[in-house]
């Protein structure tokens, strides 16, 4: 057997860790740890307002926005009315077969999402969001109320006094309003604001409104308030597909270590003694502003959406400490791993800032900085170009849609009757859609067919070829027709015509191509 | 087992069931909490439903529950709120005509839409689904009536039926069977003449023969001019529809022995409120007058 010094003598040594040694062994189910994120200052943050102030003040306040239709259709600007099946938008209105205006709409949603993160990375992550949106208002009313985040820490920990409880509900309540206000609104999308608001607080709206309400306050509440970024984390989709999206010329934050490492917590003290240091002072500002609770030190996370709060906060440092900024900062990966590639020679040795700054502390010409040309390439331009192409066909197909349609349903039971004077009669069911909300007088014709002759169920009008129809705004008129053909022109070889209706003030026209049943062609 | 020898798994740190599948573990985690307590309150939901509704089957019964529920009530209260729902409507129709419902749009489109589903019921059998009748059974599309066509005519003939012996009021007429009174030839030639009135005659002289014999037998009932006479259901043969059939041989066998069709009286069986809507809907079918 060997002794230890002759171990030492044969095999050298290796400095070698494997990943799964039981030294870095963790459970696979991590208990939540609380986040508190400090206050950020800077000019992405003063973005994130900007942002959330347009976002909530357009959820909330859509629904007062009134829009005046006339006397046949509802006065508010955006308004799902399920009961009657109509979509309005403004200036537009939507019947139900016309839904794929909305299916569009969500197809340029999803492809606009595409483009944005493609060009800009996980934009809709980090600023648009509801959840993040949500979020960010939830965390204002919590600073607001038990201060940054050594305070709130500090009443974390804390026990439970009077002033922690009143601090606690007052939070919590204002969360709970809040959500009320959220799922208010979201109701309003669906009726008229004014008067459910009022049916609502007299206690006489129907009940879906307020079962609605209830389940929209408590996802608000339990979501925005509780999971936070546990939602982003655990539940999203989005941060699986978005590596998808992503490529290397992707903006996405990141953590310059090639000019941060080594970092030293003892800058000056180092520098001083020769010691070669980064300028990360190692201060955890990053961390401690971050809503995900990363470190976004440690590279590219799933969890990280983007929100370029710590680049405020290093930003904030690096000015007081007199340094450039953009230590953490929006970078393309393969910007930064051009400058990761300079800064140790070509990986062949440890980070050394000295590579990539000259003796009078500037960057050297060699280092990468962002160009916003490279939005401008080949993969975002294919998603605008599809996104602008769903766009301007949804335009054309909105200016160019028929307001007056008629559907017609030949009757099939019997097919035809034989009328006493051996003329064949032919039934069939006609219903006009007047789309706009006026009432109207449409004129039904025959075209084709000469020698028959219709008439209209219940008038005494008699037959002819021609009928006036008065139709009711914003509805589908029906009415039953019958169409005669006289013995002897049963023979005609052409047994179908044309049934137009015609606006004669405006020249609109449906046209349907109809046929005529003959007892021997039914046999 | 697990209780004694636990086996704790080496990369998650986890302890395992104990059971071994070729060399595999598997993990003991626990579930999530939220899980079990989901699972907890279903539990505590079910025994709560059981005790309110009607649930443990019994030797000959179930339990009641204490809500009081039975789906049987449900089906009753449903169709007592239907009956409710249509109760206005059907009272404005008991106390009008036919001519008073067809006058008020509203009430004449319940009418038809009831008259409709009641027809499915009741008519279809012989006319049907459709209306358009049948060899012997009347088309009710077409402008053709042997009874006449207007409402309340309709009306009549739905409740009292044609020829139904148990109705006092019913319609009643009979075509004599000519069987023994006229010989075959002299058949022919009515039925040459008759089918002259409305197709072009292929038998001019057989015709013009049939037309004596017509007005000396036929006429009474269906006219000189051979269209008919409401009075009786006498049809219109000088039209293009044929109840029993159509051409020479069918009004033959019809002449000699004639087959006379009968129709219930509905009022009894029905009442008089779904007869009159039924009236409204055959009168709306488009051959009403």
């Amino acid at each position: 057997m060997l002794q230890p010094p002759m171990i030492k003598a044969l095999v050298e040594r290796l400095d070698a860790e494997p990943v799964n040694a039981a030294r870095v062994r963790k459970p696979l189910y991590q208990k939540r740890r609380k986040i508190f994120p400090k206050r950020a200052e800077g000019r992405f943050r003063r973005f994130k307002w900007l942002v959330m102030l347009l976002t909530l003040g357009i959820y909330y306040l859509t629904p007062s926005i009134r829009w005046d239709r006339g006397a046949h259709a509802p006065d508010q600007a955006v308004l799902v009315d399920l009961a009657a099946r109509r979509f309005y938008f403004f200036f537009v209105e939507i019947w139900p077969q016309e839904f794929f205006f909305v299916a569009g709409l969500l197809v340029m949603a999803g492809l606009g999402l595409f483009l944005v993160t493609s060009a800009v990375g996980r934009a809709w992550c980090g600023y648009a969001c509801p959840q993040t949106v949500w979020v960010d208002l939830f965390l204002m009313v919590e600073r607001f109320i038990e201060g940054d985040r050594n305070a709130r820490m500090r009443l974390d920990a804390s026990l439970w006094t009077v002033e922690k409880i009143r601090k606690r509900v007052a939070k919590h309540a204002i969360w709970l309003v809040i959500g009320v206000a959220t799922g208010g609104a979201w109701i309003f999308y669906f009726a008229d604001a004014p008067s459910l608001l009022k049916s609502f607080v007299t206690l006489e709206a129907p009940p879906v409104a307020y079962f609605t309400v209830a389940i929209l306050t408590a996802t608000t509440y339990v979501f925005g308030g509780l999971m936070r970024e546990q939602v982003c984390t655990y539940m999203c989709p989005w941060p699986r597909i978005q590596a998808t999206m992503l490529d290397e010329n992707s903006l996405v934050v990141t953590y310059n270590d090639w000019r941060g490492e080594p970092r030293s917590r003892h800058a000056k003290k180092a520098a001083a003694a020769g010691e070669v240091v980064g300028d990360c002072v190692d201060c955890n500002a990053c961390v401690a502003v971050c809503p995900m609770g990363i470190d976004i030190r440690d590279g590219q996370q799933l969890e990280c959406i983007t929100c370029a709060l710590c680049i405020d906060a290093c930003d904030g440092v690096m000015d007081k400490l007199g340094r450039e900024q953009g230590l953490i900062s929006y970078a393309t990966l393969s910007d930064y791993a051009a400058n990761v590639a300079l800064a140790t020679n070509n990986g062949t040795a440890a980070i050394d800032p000295r590579r990539v700054r000259g003796a009078d502390g500037a960057f050297v010409d060699k280092v990468r900085h962002f160009d916003w040309r490279i939005v401008f390439r080949t993969r975002v331009i294919v998603y605008f170009a599809a996104w602008a192409l769903m766009g301007l066909g949804l335009v054309f197909a909105l200016a160019s849609r028929d307001r007056l349609e008629l559907n017609v349903l030949h009757d099939r039971n019997p097919q035809y009757v034989v009328e006493s004077d051996g003329s064949v009669r032919n039934g069939y069911t006609v219903k006009l859609l007047n789309m706009i909300p006026e009432p109207r007088t449409i004129r039904l014709m025959m075209e084709g067919m000469p020698s028959a002759t219709m008439r209209v169920a219940g008038r005494a009008a008699g037959s002819g070829r021609s009928f006036a129809i008065a139709v009711e705004p914003d509805k589908v008129t029906s009415v039953k027709l019958f169409v005669t053909l006289p013995m002897g022109k049963t023979a005609e070889a052409a047994h179908a015509f044309a049934l137009v209706a015609e606006d004669p003030l405006t020249h609109e026209r449906g046209v349907y191509q109809a046929n005529f049943n003959l007892p021997g062609a039914a046999q | 087992m697990a209780g004694k020898h636990k086996h704790v798994d080496e990369v998650s740190g986890v302890e395992t069931t104990g059971h071994e599948w070729d060399g595999i573990r598997e993990l003991d985690n626990p579930m999530p909490r939220w899980w079990v307590y989901t699972f907890y309150t279903t539990i505590i939901w079910a025994i709560g439903y059981a005790i309110a509704y009607p649930s443990w089957p019994l030797l000959t019964d179930t339990t009641k529950g204490v809500l009081g529920y039975s789906s049987r009530a449900q089906v009753a209260t449903d169709l007592a709120d239907a009956k409710a729902a249509k109760a206005g409507y059907n009272e404005r129709i008991a106390a009008s005509t036919v001519e008073e419902i067809i006058a008020d749009p509203q009430l004449q489109q319940f009418a038809i839409s009831a008259g409709a589903s009641a027809f499915k019921v009741n008519c279809a059998q012989c006319h049907g689904s459709g209306a358009a009748g049948a060899k012997g059974f009347p088309n009710l599309n077409d402008d053709d009536w042997l009874w006449g066509g207007k409402p309340e005519e309709i009306y009549q003939t739905i409740a009292h039926g044609i020829r139904y012996s148990r109705d006092a009021e019913t319609r009643v007429s009979e075509m004599p069977a000519f069987a023994d009174m006229l010989t075959p030839e002299q058949l022919r030639q009515t039925a040459a003449f008759v089918v002259s009135l409305s197709v072009t005659p292929p038998q001019r002289e057989l015709a013009d023969k049939g037309k004596k014999i017509f007005t000396e037998n036929c006429a009474s009932c269906h006219g000189a001019d051979a269209k008919g006479n409401r009075e009786m259901g006498a049809p219109n043969l000088a039209d293009s529809i044929w109840l029993k059939g159509k051409g020479e041989q069918a009004i033959i066998n019809q002449v000699k022995a004639p087959k006379n069709g009968i129709m219930p009286a509905w009022a009894p069986r029905i009442g008089d409120t779904t007869v009159k809507e039924l009236a409204v809907f055959v009168h709306s079918l488009g051959g009403g007058e």
